[in-house]
């Protein structure tokens, strides 16, 4: 038990006092996982909303290869986009392996399955009444899905910050595509790693604190958002 | 209340069952490094170690830095590790006991076909260090506190300079293998031990042996038990058996005739 508070104490004695390189791998990671999210999110809201609205054949193979990708194993996606960007590999003419932006890459492809899946779901229980008032109301057929996207704002929004919380946490992916490159590819994740590997598990746990505490605070802020839209949608 | 103690009585029960299931045999944690345990020595050694003793060994394979540590908070029995300073601090320091060598061999440089530092003809080690230096030609370190990251950082201090932070030197933070799939991606130079480049070779097309023999890249290997002081509940009796055995004629035999699968010979035993 000492062992563990000691080690408590002595990381939150390390936050205080952070130094620029741990605040750089800091923004590091917000800026990989949020870009991915992003890009993850303009792809995959749309394409969620097209298989959530629109009956075509196939559409339940897309749906069981999505949710599916809602749990690819992220070493395997490292593994996959490794071979993709190596010299050795197709596409290695673009150097594109050891870099931020193939980490973005691999976060995305984590990322994209489940913002589009959450979404597709989301939108799929929209009250088909929604739909029929716009029509009703001489909505063109773009005007009625924009209506059932904000219908189904909350339901989505849940499905990006599933999405966050997948590609923050992430470990086995960057590990593989970013090389863990100290001042280049080092985020928090692959430091914690490393850390705990070195023995340094005080370092480790502040970095754990710290990115546990950010996760908190996004998490909150969604969560005030999505909070708004629930009584619109019991009455 | 009741049903709430119950239930964590139950609870720990059962992994206490499960434990006893795992903990018949007596078992001796090694930490040691990645590179004994990619080369696979310890996978040819140990077979004979557990017939003759029946005491199994469970190889937990870190930096040696970390394999230290693991042995200093009392996660591990016994460490085989090559970091020398490292090591004999950490007997001074009374975490270890009966420190002994084992075996060596050594560290080399690898590096572009194209060698763009002009390493291959240095007269040193530390000149070829310099060459790199002066021509920011890339060089990948391991950068997490292992034997061979130690080493490195040792030859940085003689030549003089302190490479942290420059552009052309990347810190990979990973094991020996990864850290050669990155400079072979990279064009870069690295500072490897000869077992693991033996090792993966043939998958790293881009790089080829650039320094060697230096006295300096001299890599030796030991063994040292945790202190049963500090860890009274650690397997002391039966890591010195293991230090016993591996320091042993039969011991050191074996390890000399250890081949990796393309019949190199990795390590020289040398214990007194």
């Amino acid at each position: 038990m000492e062992f563990l508070i000691e080690a408590f104490k002595k990381a939150l004695f390390l936050i205080i006092n952070l130094d620029r390189e741990f605040l750089e791998i800091i923004s590091l990671s917000l800026k990989v996982s949020i870009s991915a999210l992003i890009i993850a999110s303009i792809f995959g809201i749309p394409l969620g909303a097209f298989l959530g609205m629109k009956k075509f054949p196939g559409r339940n193979v897309v749906i069981v290869f999505l949710n599916t990708g809602m749990g690819l194993p992220p070493v395997v996606v490292g593994l996959f986009l490794y071979m993709l960007f190596s010299r050795s590999g197709p596409l290695g003419f673009l150097y594109l392996l050891y870099t931020p932006t193939a980490m973005i890459i691999a976060q995305f492809v984590l990322a994209f399955p489940i913002v589009t899946a959450l979404s597709q779901a989301s939108i799929t229980k929209v009250d088909p009444i929604i739909k029929l008032t716009a029509k009703t109301l001489g909505a063109t057929p773009f005007q009625v899905a924009l209506t059932i996207i904000k219908e189904a704002r909350y339901g989505i929004l849940a499905g990006v910050i599933a999405g966050l919380g997948r590609v923050m946490a992430e470990v086995g992916a960057i590990l593989i595509v970013g090389g863990n490159i100290a001042g280049y590819t080092r985020v928090m994740t692959t430091t914690i790693a490393l850390e705990t590997d070195k023995g340094n598990f005080e370092l480790a746990l502040a970095l754990g604190i710290i990115l546990l505490t950010i996760s908190f605070l996004i998490n909150t802020t969604l969560y005030f958002i999505q909070k708004k839209g629930v009584p619109a949608n019991i009455t | 209340m009741i049903w709430e103690s119950l239930f964590s009585i139950v609870f720990l029960l059962f992994f206490f069952l499960v434990n006893l299931s795992f903990a018949e045999r007596k078992i001796l944690i090694l930490a040691t490094t990645t590179s004994v345990e990619n080369s696979g020595l310890l996978e040819y050694l140990l077979p004979y170690f557990e017939k003759k003793t029946g005491i199994k060994v469970k190889v937990i394979a870190r930096g040696t830095g970390a394999a230290i540590e693991m042995g200093k908070r009392g996660d591990a029995d016994v460490v085989f590790v090559h970091a020398k300073e490292l090591e004999i601090k950490a007997v001074k320091e009374g975490y270890f006991v009966n420190r002994k060598e084992v075996c060596y061999n050594d560290f080399i440089i690898v590096g572009p076909k194209s060698d763009p530092a002009k390493v291959r003809i240095s007269k040193s080690v530390i000149s070829a260090f310099k060459k790199i230096a002066n021509t920011k030609a890339l060089f990948v370190s391991r950068g997490d506190n292992s034997g061979t990251h130690f080493k490195e950082l040792k030859i940085w201090n003689l030549v003089g300079i302190n490479p942290k932070g420059e552009s052309w030197y990347l810190e990979a933070g990973q094991g020996m293998e990864k850290t050669l799939f990155m400079a072979n991606e990279k064009d870069a130079y690295t500072l490897t031990d000869r077992g693991t480049w033996l090792a993966v070779r043939d998958r790293l097309k881009y790089l080829t042996i650039l320094f060697e023999g230096d006295p300096l890249l001299y890599n030796q290997y030991s063994v040292m038990v945790v202190n049963p002081k500090k860890h009274p509940h650690g397997n002391y009796k039966e890591a010195m058996k293991f230090i016993n055995w591996i320091t042993s004629t039969e011991g050191q035999k074996l390890i000399g005739s250890f081949r990796d699968k393309f019949g190199n010979q990795l390590f020289i035993p040398n214990a007194e």
